[in-house]
């Protein structure tokens, strides 16, 4: 039975060409030789270890530890396991066992990831082997703390495509209409003087001067000011995000922040009112005017009608995933699985999003309503809400390059702190500032394309391949925390982007059944009815639950599109010989129909 | 209740002559005048179908947009069904007619589909039967299919209410006799068409030559014989006129106790192994006799143990596995989960919908059975058994198990003509007592278990997990679950085979029919017959059943290798059991919610998407040939035009377009309470100190 495992841990691993080529035989002599390699990546160490699969027991393997990955193959002719991690997704490495442990496997290394796994090895007690490996792993694994650079900065991987010309903000911009009468693109921030944490290119109304927006920056958190995120090609309402004002606990007001909000709601003639999302519980924020946030009261704002959307903070939502851990791994609770998985509260928290990201595509839809949405610093549910309420809006972003742009515009250039919400190469795994705020826009991302399976271009593995590189440090994409520290360490110019990758092998991450629907409003349905535990990502490391790759449905339709395709050939070939023939005498006609395979298929 | 329920004022036997007085529409209604005068919407009848009450303008609701609306019409009974007359049914009509059940409108609820009905009386629902004191304001109509309907009676004539309601209550829920089903009403009218159709292979096994023809095909024809000892039901009433029994068995084994302890025959596997059921011996208190009939057992277990049969292991259904008291508890609360009212009550049961779902057990059951099936595969398949079902009856856990482990590994039983062959095989000649289970006849609330619904329930998960494997879709699963409350077809409307034919042949001489009604009351616990099968049994069985560690190790074993190898769709077929991979049966029990509702979304849309690619290849193919055939150039044709592919919602092909704008469903529910995070909730999201600002 072990000998069937191969297949499975193979599929799970991430991409990688090399993988393919990889011998399952193990004779090779070079044993280096047959480990993948990225351009750029050393290998460090190996070690003979035992590697303690929680699904089939002990499995004796020879560990490679490169300054990428850790790669295991098994040393046991019938069972051809393969492990293939980057450093990247160890968020913890434990030392089990002491010097004086007598059970079998008991000492050794428990590695704890950030994608929902645990590693666990066993070696031997003498001759220092796993100081060895936990030094190097952690070494290499964490190498902020050891004045290491990160992998990408040492990948010299080449692509055909360059994907960090993907986004282009003017373009993208250009693309919604920008700009037009009443929004203009300013470069005040150029040099991250403004704010530090938002882009250089910002959209501004144009009634309002560079002047103005400093003064509104003081009144900002973080000089989040409000700027443009999308514009609705028809009504011309806007989606505008900032972070909280600073009312504070004397309820401050700021008249230039006031009259602000006021011109990005003139620049709406339909309603007489700009509708504010704050993502936060009321209470939160409320409690946060202690600390000098707050937000908009309407006895100040007189044209603005506020709505808090109930979303809970990055700690509520790293605890959540937590326990959605610990009921799947290593084994998923199996008796009481729906009332464990009420209670992780997850697809809780993803109702409130997706319910918050609705109301938000709505007002501006049918509402007719500008729409500014802030939570506390306006880089986490506002990226949340802002980009998911686009993605319902606007059909470009759910092509394949429309949410690279969306990705790269609302989460990475406005500052999403990828850096310290992931921890990339950073030893503290119990920071809190780490949370999985993407992952869960990521999910929500999932539950629409579930909900909609013909409107996104990309499939689950698109979702999936994101989601291994926010951890892996491959490529430069979700490295650090906003623009400006990613222009000071010249990330585009010294590493890849992930867009590289996926658009040199487009076709690997198509949906086949997408139907291009220029503006079609998609609005999913936010209910338990409908939401589900994404288990293909989830659980994706447990054999038992493995899902059908590709789902035999999706089998069948490419099966039906290869067979359309050849009868469009052999019709035009037809035709071809049919032209040519037709000064001649009809040949004998045999009966070719019998050639052809009949559609025979159950559906 | 038995006989009380007969109300004057629309008792079935007196039914008012129809009558279609036309009604005076009260101030408040705002509809197109010129449309009501002009339009009075007929009611269709079906052969045979008289009508017995109607009351006018009464308002049907309507949900839309998370908000009620009323649609005034006429609510009428028939002998078939109660429909509701809409006054703006021509819209409907233009709608989508593409796809439409044939007998039952959106508006019609047969008299068998009824579950429970309220009035609201001042506001408050309270559950109708009976005679009534006082007439409700509003009718709230839930159905077995799960629909729920609304219909207010506020502007409807005093007279007519007490009509319509008392004429409702009592053709739904009052105790009916069998010869009162309206199938045989239907039968008299149509007796020419009834002849099946050729074109239709089901085989019904109601003849020797089918059950040869079943033992042939499954080459059980080698230890196995069809027997017509039961023609004309001499030997046993519950038992089909022919069946199959091990060869050496005796004819006068059969005999001696009408069928009871009886190996029959269900299946053979590829290997030779087969799967058996058998009923229990009558219970007994005498000693003498109880000998007697160990004796007989013993006999009967020497034939099957004897080569060249396999080793029996015996699965005992009536044991630990899984009573009819548990499915009946489970499917009463999970069904109630579906019966929703309207959107707040949708919302507020949103929030604890996973642990409502567990609660209810039905999903857990789901699983049991379809593990119970596995191990059972795993024995036929993986260590040659032969596996002999018991239970008291062998007509309910036995019909659901051996179906299901036919349905597993017999790919014949998954093409949609297989599987009806099957259902008849096993459910209507085994014997399942339709009639009981579902309560077409209103005599005993404690007799209705939806083990008919469980198996398809099962069904479904196998093919929601394996789809190629089939032929049919989940969509012919929710039609033939509809069609069991449906008396036009006589499937679902007997509880023996015995029972059908002696009505469908007696029924021009009116015998009075009470006698019919199958067994004594008989509880579902048969904790009694368990131990004396058990203590009858109870040496072989202990030498044959492995201990159960044993038998977990074999079942893991044989679970995960299966799983861990390519999916052979025509081969054996096993389930995913792990508790993410058990499902809700979205399309039978959210299809009338329009909360639920996925406009232009669900399964549906990619299946369109594969139906329309499937024309697209086809009419290529026959263009190809056509070219080959004659060489005219068909580029003269226009394009196919394929299907137009409007927008299809989630719901298809069910519900009809119930939300015709785009607005977004809004949850209207609060959040809940997060316990022990409160703590982490208050947090900052980072520690910001603002105060210099």
């Amino acid at each position: 039975m072990a000998s069937s495992s191969t297949s499975k841990y193979n599929s799970h691993s991430l991409e990688n060409e090399s993988i393919k080529r990889t011998s399952r035989d193990g004779v090779t002599r070079d044993l280096s030789e047959a480990i993948p390699r990225l351009p750029g990546e050393t290998l460090i160490t190996d070690k003979e270890v035992i590697y303690i699969c929680p699904f089939n027991g002990p499995i004796k393997g020879r560990v490679y530890i490169t300054n990428y990955r850790l790669y295991l193959r098994s040393l046991e002719m019938d069972s051809a396991l393969i492990l293939d991690v980057p450093l990247g997704v160890i968020s913890r490495i434990e030392k089990m066992g002491g010097a004086t442990s007598r059970g079998e496997n008991s000492y050794g290394l428990d590695i704890t990831c950030k994608d929902m796994r645990n590693l666990r090895f066993a070696l031997k007690q003498e001759g220092h082997s796993r100081r060895d490996m936990f030094e190097i792993l952690t070494r290499y694994a964490f190498p902020l703390a050891h004045s290491l650079p990160l992998f990408a900065f040492l990948n010299e991987e080449k692509f055909n495509v360059d994907g960090w010309t993907v986004y282009n903000p003017v373009e993208e911009y250009r693309r919604q209409g920008l700009p037009n009468h009443h929004w203009r693109i300013t470069f005040i921030n150029k040099c991250y003087e403004l704010c530090d944490t938002y882009p250089a290119l910002l959209v501004v109304p144009y009634r309002a001067s560079d002047d103005d927006l400093r003064r509104v920056a003081t009144f900002r958190s973080r000089n989040r000011i409000p700027v443009l995120s999308w514009i609705h090609p028809e009504n011309k309402t806007v989606i505008v995000r900032c972070s909280q004002p600073l009312v504070g606990m004397s309820g401050k007001r700021n008249k230039d922040d006031e009259k602000y909000l006021d011109i990005i709601r003139e620049t709406n003639r339909q309603i007489s009112k700009l509708t504010i999302y704050d993502a936060r519980p009321s209470v939160n924020a409320v409690a946060n005017k202690a600390t000098g946030g707050g937000y908009e009261s309407d006895d100040v704002y007189h044209n603005a009608e506020l709505f808090f959307l109930d979303i809970h903070n990055i700690h509520v939502m790293r605890e959540s995933l937590k326990k959605v851990k610990d009921i799947v791994y290593p084994n998923v609770e199996e008796s009481h699985w729906l009332s464990s998985l009420e209670s992780t509260h997850w697809l809780e928290h993803i109702k409130l999003v997706l319910t918050g990201a609705i109301q938000v595509a709505d007002k501006v839809s049918s509402g007719k309503s500008s729409v500014l949405v802030h939570c506390s610093d306006g880089w986490d549910r506002t990226a949340q809400l802002t980009s998911l309420a686009m993605l319902m809006l606007d059909s470009f972003y759910r092509s394949i390059e429309g949410f690279e742009i969306l990705v790269q515009k609302e989460w990475i250039s406005f500052g999403h702190k990828f850096s310290s919400r992931i921890g990339h190469g950073d030893k503290n795994h119990t920071d809190a500032d780490r949370s999985p705020i993407f992952l869960q826009f990521i999910d929500c991302v999932w539950q629409m394309s579930k909900q909609f399976p013909t409107a996104f271009e990309f499939n689950e593995r698109f979702l999936i391949i994101i989601l291994d590189h926010l951890y892996s440090c491959r490529f430069g994409t979700f490295l650090f925390n906003c623009e400006s520290a990613r222009e000071r360490q010249q990330v585009t110019e010294r590493t890849v982007s992930l867009w590289s990758l996926i658009n040199s092998n487009k076709e690997k991450f198509k949906n086949p059944f997408y139907t291009k629907e220029i503006n079609r409003v998609l609005y999913p349905v936010a209910s338990m009815r409908h939401l589900e535990l994404w288990v293909n990502y989830y659980i994706r490391w447990n054999p038992r639950i493995k899902q059908q790759q590709p789902n035999p449905v999706e089998q069948r339709y490419m099966e039906l599109l290869a067979l359309r395709d050849e009868y469009i050939k052999r019709l035009e070939e037809l035709q071809l010989a049919n032209s040519t023939k037709l000064s001649e005498p009809p040949t004998s006609p045999s009966s070719p129909s019998q050639m052809m395979p009949h559609v025979q298929t159950h559906f | 209740m038995l006989g009380k329920g007969v109300v004057g004022g629309g008792g079935g036997t007196k039914a008012p002559k129809p009558s279609f007085v036309s009604y005076v529409r009260p101030e408040e209604i705002h509809t197109n005048e010129k449309e009501v005068t002009e339009k009075e919407v007929t009611l269709h009848l079906l052969p045979g179908e008289q009508l017995l009450c109607e009351a006018s303008t009464v308002l049907k609701y309507v949900q839309e947009d998370s908000c009620q609306h009323g649609v005034y019409g006429r609510l009428v009974c028939t002998d078939f069904k109660i429909a509701f007359l809409g006054d703006d049914e021509s819209a409907l009509d233009n709608d989508e007619t593409q796809f439409k059940n044939k007998v039952i409108g959106e508006n019609d609820i047969t008299l068998h589909c009824v579950d429970q009905i309220y009035g609201v009386f001042d506001e408050k629902k309270k559950t109708l039967f009976g005679q009534l004191k006082k007439y409700p304001e509003k009718l709230i109509i839930h159905c077995k299919d799960l629909r729920v309907f609304h219909f207010c009676l506020r502007y409807t004539k005093e007279e007519e209410v007490k009509r319509i309601v008392s004429g409702i209550i009592h053709h739904t829920q009052a105790p009916k006799l069998l010869k009162r089903l309206f199938l045989f009403s239907y039968a008299t009218a149509t007796q020419n068409n009834t002849a099946a159709d050729p074109k239709n292979h089901t085989v019904m096994f109601d003849t020797l030559k089918d059950w040869c023809w079943e033992l042939e095909r499954t080459k059980g024809n080698m230890k196995y014989k069809a027997v017509s000892v039961n023609e004309g039901y001499k030997v046993c009433e519950r038992l089909p006129a022919y069946f199959v029994v091990p060869t050496p068995l005796a004819e006068e084994d059969v005999q001696r106790f009408q069928g009871h302890g009886i190996p029959i025959w269900c299946w053979s596997c590829h290997n030779g192994s087969a799967l058996l059921k058998m009923s229990a011996l009558p219970k007994e208190q005498d000693d003498g006799i109880l000998q007697i009939q160990k004796s007989f057992l013993d006999g009967i277990y020497k034939t099957i143990h004897r080569p060249p049969y396999e080793i029996v292991k015996t699965e005992d259904l009536s044991g630990n596995f899984l009573s009819l008291q548990e499915i009946q508890t489970a499917y009463s609360k999970f069904k109630q989960l579906f019966l929703i009212d309207n959107s707040t009550e949708f919302w507020d049961t949103d929030i604890k919908w996973f642990s409502l779902l567990e609660s209810s057990s039905w999903l857990d059951i789901i699983r049991r059975c379809l593990k119970k099936a596995i191990e059972i595969t795993e024995c036929m398949e993986a260590q040659n058994m032969n596996i002999l079902l018991l239970e008291e009856n062998a007509s309910d856990l036995c019909c659901l198990i051996s179906s299901l482990v036919q349905v597993m590994m017999d790919p014949h039983c998954r093409t949609r003509i297989g599987f009806q062959s099957l259902v008849q095989k096993e459910w209507v000649m085994g014997g399942h007592c339709f009639l009981d289970r579902c309560n077409h006849l209103r005599q005993s609330d404690k007799e209705e278990v939806p083990v008919f619904q469980l198996f398809l329930d099962c069904v479904w998960q196998l093919v929601h997990q394996h789809p190629p494997a089939f032929e049919f879709t989940e969509t012919y699963l929710t039609v033939l679950s509809d069609s069991l409350y449906i008396p036009i077809f006589s499937t679902f409307f007997f509880n023996s085979p015995h029972q059908k034919d002696t009505n469908v042949h007696q029924r021009q001489l009116s015998l009075p029919l009470t006698q019919s009604k199958s067994s004594p009351k008989r509880g579902f616990f048969r904790e009694e017959t368990d131990h004396l099968i058990k203590n009858l049994l109870g040496k072989r069985i202990s030498k044959l059943i492995n201990s159960s560690d044993e038998l977990q190790d074999n079942f893991r074993e044989f679970y995960d290798s299966w799983h861990s190898k390519p999916t052979d769709y025509h081969g054996l077929l096993l389930p995913h059991i792990e508790g993410p991979e058990i499902r809700v049966w979205a399309q039978r029990y959210l299809r009338w919610i329009p909360e639920a509702q996925i406009l232009g979304g669900g399964t549906v849309a990619t299946m369109s998407k594969l139906l329309e690619m499937m024309e697209e290849v086809q009419s290529l193919q026959e263009k190809i040939d056509e070219r080959h055939h004659s060489q005219e150039d068909p580029q003269a044709e226009p394009p196919c035009l394929l299907r137009n592919s409007a927008r299809l919602s989630s719901l298809f092909p069910f519900a009809l377009l119930q939300r015709h704008s785009s607005k977004p469903i809004l949850p209207t529910s609060g959040w809940k309470a997060l316990g022990d995070e409160e703590d982490l909730a208050k947090r900052e999201d980072e520690f910001v100190d603002l105060g210099d600002v």
